[in-house]
């Protein structure tokens, strides 16, 4: 961690670098807007969200484009995350005890590192999904293109895309109900880097233990 | 024909009711094409360039007598020619006009997601509305027949209209006129499936064609352009005329159980995490918050 180039209050902790926090935002604010924008074109009822951002050709224009970058921003994420995201015995523990965790039993959880099995899930799901949102994507941006005896992949991508991003639009109200209403500090932590030590041990304490580790301070 | 017919009984991308639907009297309207008379003279093809105004673009040569394999933007009907052996050994030239079927069940328009950019009348005529096309494609997902075609300069798609602008005058379309041979006729749906239906027989009992009959997909719902296809066992044989052509399986199951699914899945989950926290609110409260006028902790 680079908690001494920061001067800190006392008691707060570095948990996102500038480079996390701005590819997280990159991520999080294309992925917005191909919300909005896929969902207009999800649902008559939802058209006018196409209209509220410059139209439906605007929209259909640009969707793809930041859609590129979303993808370009979550391989990144996934470049700076993968050795902290893979799964660990305590994950399968963690999941066990998934219904303390949802009843606000925080106490009952089996200690945490960085990152607890369910974030893990999300963000391998937006990864995976990601991927897939890409491929699929790729082909119904250039639906013209596509010969007519390779028709299967239009029919592929027109069901497929929509699918991945259902899964992606439940991962991420996941996501933001447990950022900015359920744990309190989690959502400045995304913004300004740091969370008081009290977060750190309530939610991750093997983070928090390897942090406060005399080695890891010295670096 | 009245220009109520041009009230809208279907349309595309459209949240609420359909305009027009169910408020029609007047006759569907049909185009019949017996490619049995047909002699490949493109003269259909040049009326409809013409009263279409459409730029021209350049054929293809391949050493055979079609100018250019499928349909284009800019090019709405074209004769597909093939060349068959029949089971006597002898030769004989299969003809057909390809253009837009103006299906009652249209594949382009349950595709489409954008407002109004796709709309059948209620004479049956299936039109796009290019200033409410967001050229997204999903219309070339949704044919069965690979009929609408992109322009990449205007990214909008275009296809034949059946001349709704001269159907709504009491006019026939561009192409009937143009026909020298009489293969192309004009009129109401029953009218039309009456008149390919004799010819059918006629083939059938006088001219050595026992699997002569009539092309009008109930896959589709019908359409508004049939054909009298000399075998109709075989409509692949005419230029990949698709035998039991249906809206894609994807395109239905993305646009009816996933697309319910999906809706259902996202308001239930946003219910369920307000039920949440309801129930069981934050996963912690600071001292901070309790007291007012501290503000939220940092």
């Amino acid at each position: 961690m680079n908690a001494g180039q920061q001067i800190l209050p006392p008691g707060r902790i570095v948990r996102y670098s500038y480079r996390e926090r701005a590819t997280h935002w990159v991520a999080a604010l294309s992925y917005i807007y191909l919300l909005l924008t896929g969902l207009a074109f999800w649902s008559p009822w939802l058209f006018w969200l196409a209209a509220l951002l410059g139209g439906g050709p605007v929209s259909r224009i640009l969707h793809p484009w930041i859609g590129l970058l979303f993808t370009a921003a979550v391989i990144y994420l996934a470049v700076m995350w993968a050795r902290q995201m893979r799964t660990t015995e305590a994950d399968k523990a963690w999941w066990r005890s998934l219904r303390f965790y949802i009843t606000n039993q925080d106490g009952k959880m089996p200690a945490v590192g960085r990152y607890n099995a369910g974030q893990k899930l999300l963000f391998w799901g937006f990864f995976y999904c990601g991927l897939l949102l890409l491929i699929t994507g790729v082909i119904l941006w250039f639906t013209e293109q596509v010969p007519w005896d390779l028709r299967v992949l239009r029919y592929a991508a027109v069901l497929l895309h929509p699918a991945a991003a259902m899964l992606t639009i439940g991962l991420f109200m996941i996501h933001i109900y447990m950022s900015v209403f359920a744990e309190r500090g989690a959502f400045g932590s995304i913004i300004r880097g740091d969370v008081s030590e009290r977060f750190a041990k309530r939610y991750h304490p093997g983070w928090y233990e390897e942090v406060v580790r005399p080695s890891a301070v010295q670096k | 024909m009245s220009q109520a017919t041009l009230r809208i009984q279907k349309i595309s991308g459209h949240a609420g009711p359909v305009p027009g639907e169910g408020t029609q009297r007047e006759y569907t309207v049909c185009k019949l094409i017996d490619t049995t008379t047909c002699i490949g003279c493109k003269a259909c093809e040049v009326a409809c360039l013409e009263w279409n105004d459409l730029p021209f673009g350049e054929t293809v040569f391949d050493n055979t007598i079609q100018t250019m394999p499928e349909t284009r933007w800019n090019y709405w009907n074209l004769i597909k020619f093939d060349e068959h052996e029949r089971e006597d050994g002898t030769f004989m030239w299969l003809m057909r006009k390809d253009q837009c079927l103006h299906c009652a069940e249209p594949g382009c328009l349950a595709a489409c997601p954008a407002d109004g950019a796709i709309v059948q009348y209620a004479n049956g005529i299936v039109d796009f509305q290019q200033d409410k096309c967001i050229g997204c494609g999903y219309c070339l997902t949704g044919c069965p027949f690979n009929i609408p075609k992109f322009n990449a300069e205007t990214k909008r798609v275009f296809k034949c209209t059946l001349c709704v602008d001269r159907v709504t005058e009491n006019l026939e379309p561009a192409c009937i006129k143009a026909c020298p041979t009489g293969c192309l006729h004009f009129g109401s749906k029953d009218d039309m499936k009456e008149l390919a239906e004799g010819r059918a027989k006629q083939l059938r009992e006088h001219f050595n064609f026992p699997k002569a009959g009539v092309y009008d997909p109930p896959g589709v719902g019908g359409t508004g352009v049939i054909y009298v296809l000399h075998d109709a066992t075989q409509p692949e044989l005419y230029g990949g005329l698709p035998k039991n052509p249906k809206v894609p399986l994807s395109v239905r199951l993305w646009k009816h159980p996933l697309k319910w699914l999906g809706n259902i899945a996202m308001i239930g989950g946003l219910l369920g995490l307000f039920a949440h926290y309801l129930r069981y609110g934050p996963k912690e409260r600071t001292e901070e918050e309790a007291t007012p006028g501290k503000g939220e902790q940092p």
